[in-house]
């Protein structure tokens, strides 16, 4: 049993605003880890439009996404926040007041007086693809995610996608399966160039096959699959036999185990807050940007940054409960600036 | 003001008027039209809002761009004809334009 990591709070998501409120918690001394499921840093930022432009953070006429994230990592390096990446948050338990167990699914433990929920619209998963008549397959012989490659050992697989983790798990596995085919509806990959060569030198020596077209449905039973039913962009119909189909159709966002920790949800989806901390209703776990609501509530970038500046101030009262807040601007305050690493050699009169 | 017309799984027909410089989809969400999600809200970053073009107007509307093709690849039973609809602008030569929604948004 390894021991807790301690810190002061818990910051679940490490999207815009789960970045930002490191730098209004870290102005107040507290310190922060932060738990993500992607494999990176950003949220929905990084995720779904690292490209694409905002116009509306105030102050940055433009900025693409990816860069946005760029410079709040920038703005938050004086605070040092530790980053939990590909981990879920599974269970969040009170122990004190307030004082918080937080649980991942890789078993990893964090012990902390402030939890921060800055999920956005949920934890990214892997989308299930368009076909009907799947769900019974699942987890059985459709496989979203490769947990263990030993699993696939002499099987025959039916990879369908057109992304990297379809092309990186059609070369990892071709030399376990039995047999492998990579199906993807146009000839056109969105994956690495060096991957999509690599794939084809694999079909050129006869290694695996490459098909073009789409799963119409699956044959089987007991969530053992059997064969895939295929359509071609002709319009001809066939089937693949096959062990085990991995489908990757990209990520979407669940709530997930937020669902299960004592909120009761509006609409099922967002975690009521005050408009004064953006506390939830247990005292010391606040929710910031589009996984909260209260009236009003708008799902802006702009409106998380402002939300976790007002969470801040209520969590310095649970970590520091015997220290006076004195309310500082960065720009004047000396003590602010040194914390940021900004402060003048000289001392200003 | 251009005439569509979104003929949803079902066979129903449903004519609605688009705005010039406005995205077929856009029309189809002002207009209650069922059988298109739009989830990114026109961002080209989702496959919720695909539909086939009828034939007679295939080439008038043209082909999928590099980034939609992308998207197009987490839709229902892609077919040649499918664009997302977020991603055609109405012009005035797309009057009288018909579009066919799938049995299923993914």
């Amino acid at each position: 049993m390894t021991e807790p990591i301690k810190t002061d709070v818990v910051i679940i998501g490490a999207g815009p605003i789960g970045l930002f409120a490191v730098f209004e918690l870290g102005l107040l001394d507290m310190k922060c880890h932060l738990i993500d499921i992607l494999d990176k840093i950003g949220g929905q930022c990084a995720e779904l439009y690292p490209e694409k432009p905002i116009y509306d953070i105030p102050g940055i006429p433009f900025t693409s996404a990816q860069g946005l994230v760029d410079a709040l990592l920038q703005q938050i390096k004086p605070f040092n926040p530790q980053f939990h990446l590909t981990e879920m948050v599974e269970s969040v338990e009170k122990i004190g007041d307030p004082l918080f167990r937080v649980k991942t699914d890789q078993g990893k433990e964090f012990e902390c007086k402030i939890v921060v929920i800055a999920a956005g619209g949920g934890s990214f998963q892997p989308k299930r693809p368009p076909i009907p008549g799947i769900e019974p397959y699942e987890s059985k012989s459709v496989h979203y995610a490769v947990r263990k490659m030993e699993a696939f050992r002499d099987k025959r697989i039916l990879i369908v996608g057109g992304g990297d983790s379809a092309l990186d798990w059609t070369l990892n596995l071709a030399p376990l399966a039995s047999h492998l085919t990579l199906l993807h509806r146009r000839s056109e990959f969105r994956a690495a160039p060096d991957s999509v060569n690599k794939m084809l030198a694999l079909v050129g020596e006869g290694k695996i096959d490459f098909v073009l077209g789409q799963v119409l449905s699956l044959e089987g039973s007991d969530g053992q699959i059997s064969k895939a039913n295929v359509k071609t962009n002709d319009g001809s119909t066939f089937k693949i036999a096959c062990d085990a189909l991995l489908p990757f159709f990209g990520l979407t966002m669940k709530l997930g185990p937020v669902a299960n920790w004592g909120f009761e949800l509006k609409n099922n989806e967002f975690i009521p807050v005050n408009t004064e901390s953006f506390e939830t209703s247990t005292p010391g776990i606040f929710a910031i940007g589009d996984i909260n609501w209260y009236p009003g509530k708008l799902k802006l970038i702009l409106s998380g940054f402002h939300e976790g500046a007002l969470m801040a101030q209520k969590a310095h009262r649970y970590v520091y409960p015997e220290k006076r807040l004195v309310f500082q601007y960065t720009t004047s305050s000396s003590s602010l600036q040194k914390k940021l690493g900004v402060a003048p050699e000289r001392a200003q009169p | 003001m251009v005439k569509i017309t979104f003929v949803d799984s079902a066979g129903t027909n449903r004519t609605v008027e688009g705005d010039v410089g406005s995205t077929v989809m856009e029309t189809a969400i002002k207009h209650g039209v069922p059988e298109i999600e739009a989830e990114c809200g026109g961002a080209c970053a989702c496959s919720t809002c695909h539909v086939y073009i009828d034939q007679n107007w295939k080439e008038k509307v043209g082909e999928p761009s590099p980034m939609e093709e992308d998207m197009l690849d987490f839709a229902f039973e892609v077919k040649p004809n499918s664009r997302l609809s977020c991603q055609i602008k109405v012009r005035d030569d797309l009057d009288g334009l018909v579009v066919v929604t799938p049995a299923q948004q993914a």
